[in-house]
């Protein structure tokens, strides 16, 4: 078991055309995931390595059935990308681009209140069920099937994470990156209602990050809801307040959304915090042993 | 972006907002003109991406126009220091001279984006001129919230009702609804991340007037508006940052002493962290992005290093899609093409391949330190620079 992603996937990449679509399209495809079909506009007929392209995602929807989409797309096109796939009634779009506007993220969401599409990111690193699918741009080899559900708002410190879980043999049973922007489609709490929920995931680790309230939020509904161990660990101690640590959503504005704020918070919902990055792992280990 | 209170003032006129009349120079002399015409009372206002001015010394009233270019004299060129400037403060290169308006309330308007309920939000206080966040935290029930629909924009009854709770009545309360519509819409075109006027000033007229203006934008959205795009101002950036900036390269300038090279945000701060916890401080945030190719790397380090407060560099890259030794390669050409470098370099190298990676990092000319985790780097890299290896 895992969540969202598994081998019933049936992904389309939007923007497959491009170097990076083409490039992660095939990744994914070498990691496993079922990649039956691609979208650009003005380009549908061609073919990717062997993966159809359509011109649109109603074509592609209706010739390959597909329930997952991955994007590619510039950030001036993205939100149009996403409202497409959810208007062709794709269950899962995972939004790798960088860099879109917050005002078309507005729309976006207006949009999606109205279908049952559910969004990661965007400016996200995916997810992945590992030894099943992964939709993303993560290294697929440093995960391994497992027990830990990881839930971030960082890409490489969640490779970093996930490389300590799998040395310790525990590996993951779904791990997500939900992206570091200011308004995520999908959210902490999303995702960890999902891992409640699955059989398989025994334990959860949380990222979080300066900027926002969402760590907060995820804390209350963890000491309300969440009966599995959950481990903690927050980046940003150290940045300066007012500047954005090159995530966009990633700054701490009039006093609101410090690093420590967000420590008190998960530790007394008591989750554990781990201090160091280098300890996530063994944190979530010792929990499980618990 | 952000740019400075007379551009702020001059995007808000386009939506119909009252401010004072007033005129930017950069030499003193100009000052005097300006302020007879205003009457011979004005008031000078230093123009620097910060706010707290006033509690720094750079606003003040001049009573003459002889006064007015003394007072711009002493401001244009000061190194303007207030609570968000930090202790170095900043270069004055420009004031706003403005006339002199009579007070009877103040008060404070602001929009900005509320992350959790993922809206614009309008915010009033009565309590205008002072920081907001001071009166958030004394008196929260005194802060005026009203959600914005971004399709939709501040409904007028939406307006009427904040100008009700800021106590407003009569032509003033219509002027006040009216302005109040006009930020919302010029925050919404504009793709602003924040729009605040701090204070709102009624005169004793019973007039609304834009005392004072700040905005900043959505970066991802400049494409947009090649208008707001031409008004920033470079001088008042960090010239490492500026640099950094051209070669895509997420760089921020900190106070600390051991300069950073990581790929990807998160990884970024946390190395910034354990640096911390184990007794130093970084000298900077530095994202050469997820892949950190050879070319990001070489840039990347020539501008860590020409910041003269770094005493040792440490480099930590997780190997992800690229693997481990293919960037240590990467990082021992970097360094091969950059003339002596004589910093003590620690460098920690993660993912797949990596005993193969720690070796070529062994192996190379340079002598770097290599580290076996980020503890054991931030470890090395703190004793190296506190002069011991």
């Amino acid at each position: 078991m895992a969540i969202w992603v598994d081998n019933d996937t049936r992904l389309v990449v939007q923007g497959i055309t491009g170097t990076e679509g083409r490039f992660h399209a095939l990744g994914c495809r070498d990691y496993g995931t079922n990649v039956v079909a691609g979208v650009t506009p003005g380009k549908g007929g061609e073919s990717v390595e062997g993966i159809p392209v359509y011109d649109s995602m109603s074509e592609a929807r209706q010739a390959t059935s597909c329930n997952a989409s991955m994007i590619f797309v510039p950030p001036p096109f993205a939100g149009d990308a996403i409202m497409e796939a959810a208007a062709a009634g794709v269950e899962l779009v995972v939004c790798i681009t960088e860099g879109i506007p917050v005002a078309d993220m507005l729309k976006v969401r207006a949009f999606l209140e109205d279908h049952p599409t559910r969004l990661i990111g965007p400016n996200c690193p995916g997810i992945i069920s590992p030894g099943m699918a992964k939709i993303g741009i993560m290294p697929g080899h440093i995960h391994q099937p497992g027990s830990v559900g990881v839930v971030s708002r960082s890409g490489t410190l969640t490779y970093e994470a996930v490389w300590q879980v799998t040395n310790l043999g525990l590996g993951q049973s779904t791990c997500i990156g939900i992206g570091g922007d200011p308004l995520p489609g999908t959210n902490f709490i999303d995702t960890l209602a999902a891992f409640a929920e699955d059989p398989a995931t025994e334990g959860v680790i949380l990222i979080g990050e300066i900027g926002g309230s969402a760590e907060e939020e995820a804390a209350a509904w963890v000491q309300e809801n969440l009966d599995k161990p959950v481990v903690g660990f927050i980046a940003g101690r150290t940045a300066p307040p007012g500047r954005r640590m090159g995530h966009a959503g990633a700054i701490i504005s009039g006093g609101k959304g410090t690093a420590q704020a967000k420590t008190e918070a998960l530790t007394a919902a008591g989750i554990t915090v781990a201090e160091s990055p280098a300890e996530i792992g063994i944190s979530m280990a010792r929990a499980l042993e618990k | 972006m952000k740019i400075h209170e007379f551009q702020a003032k001059e995007i808000l006129r386009r939506y119909g907002v009252a401010t004072p009349k007033g005129e930017v120079v950069e030499a003193a002399v100009e000052a005097t003109d300006i302020c007879r015409e205003m009457g011979g009372r004005c008031v000078v206002k230093a123009q620097i991406h910060a706010g707290g001015r006033g509690k720094g010394g750079g606003v003040k009233l001049a009573g003459s126009p002889e006064e007015a270019e003394s007072i711009a004299g002493a401001i244009l060129g000061m190194q303007l220091v207030t609570p968000q400037t930090g202790p170095e403060g900043q270069t004055v290169r420009k004031v706003l001279i403005e006339e002199a308006l009579d007070i009877a309330a103040e008060l404070y308007l602001s929009v900005t984006l509320d992350r959790a309920s993922g809206k614009p939000v309008l915010m009033a206080s009565a309590s205008g001129g002072m920081d907001i966040e001071e009166v958030a935290e004394k008196d929260p029930g005194a802060i005026i919230r009203e959600a914005v629909d971004p399709q939709l924009g501040l409904l007028p009854f939406q307006a009427r009702s904040v100008v009700k709770k800021l106590g407003l009545e009569g032509s003033t309360g219509r002027q006040a609804a009216k302005l109040i519509g006009s930020l919302v819409a010029a925050y919404l075109d504009t793709d602003a991340s924040l729009v605040e006027i701090n204070p709102l000033l009624v005169t004793g007229h019973g007039d609304v007037v834009a005392l004072d203006a700040k905005m900043n934008f959505d970066d991802n959205a400049l494409f947009r508006h090649p208008d707001i795009g031409e008004m920033r101002d470079i001088a008042e950036e960090n010239p490492l940052e500026l640099e950094a900036g051209k070669y895509d390269l997420n760089y921020i300038k900190l106070d600390g002493e051991i300069g950073c090279m990581v790929n990807g945000a998160g990884l970024a701060m946390a190395t910034m962290d354990i640096i911390k916890l184990f007794g130093s401080e970084p000298a900077n945030f530095l994202d050469v992005g997820g892949s950190a190719s050879q070319e990001a790397v070489q840039n990347a380090f020539r501008i860590l290093i020409s910041d003269e407060t770094v005493k040792a560099v440490l480099i930590n890259i997780f190997g992800g899609i690229a693997r481990t030794d293919r960037i240590a390669r990467g990082v021992v050409a970097a360094l091969d093409e950059l003339p002596d470098v004589e910093l003590p370099v620690v460098v920690r190298l993660e993912g797949t391949n990596v005993e193969q990676g720690r070796k070529i990092l062994q192996d190379a000319n340079f002598d770097f330190i290599v580290a076996n985790d980020m503890a054991d780097a931030a470890q090395k890299v703190v004793a190296a620079a506190k002069g011991g290896v």
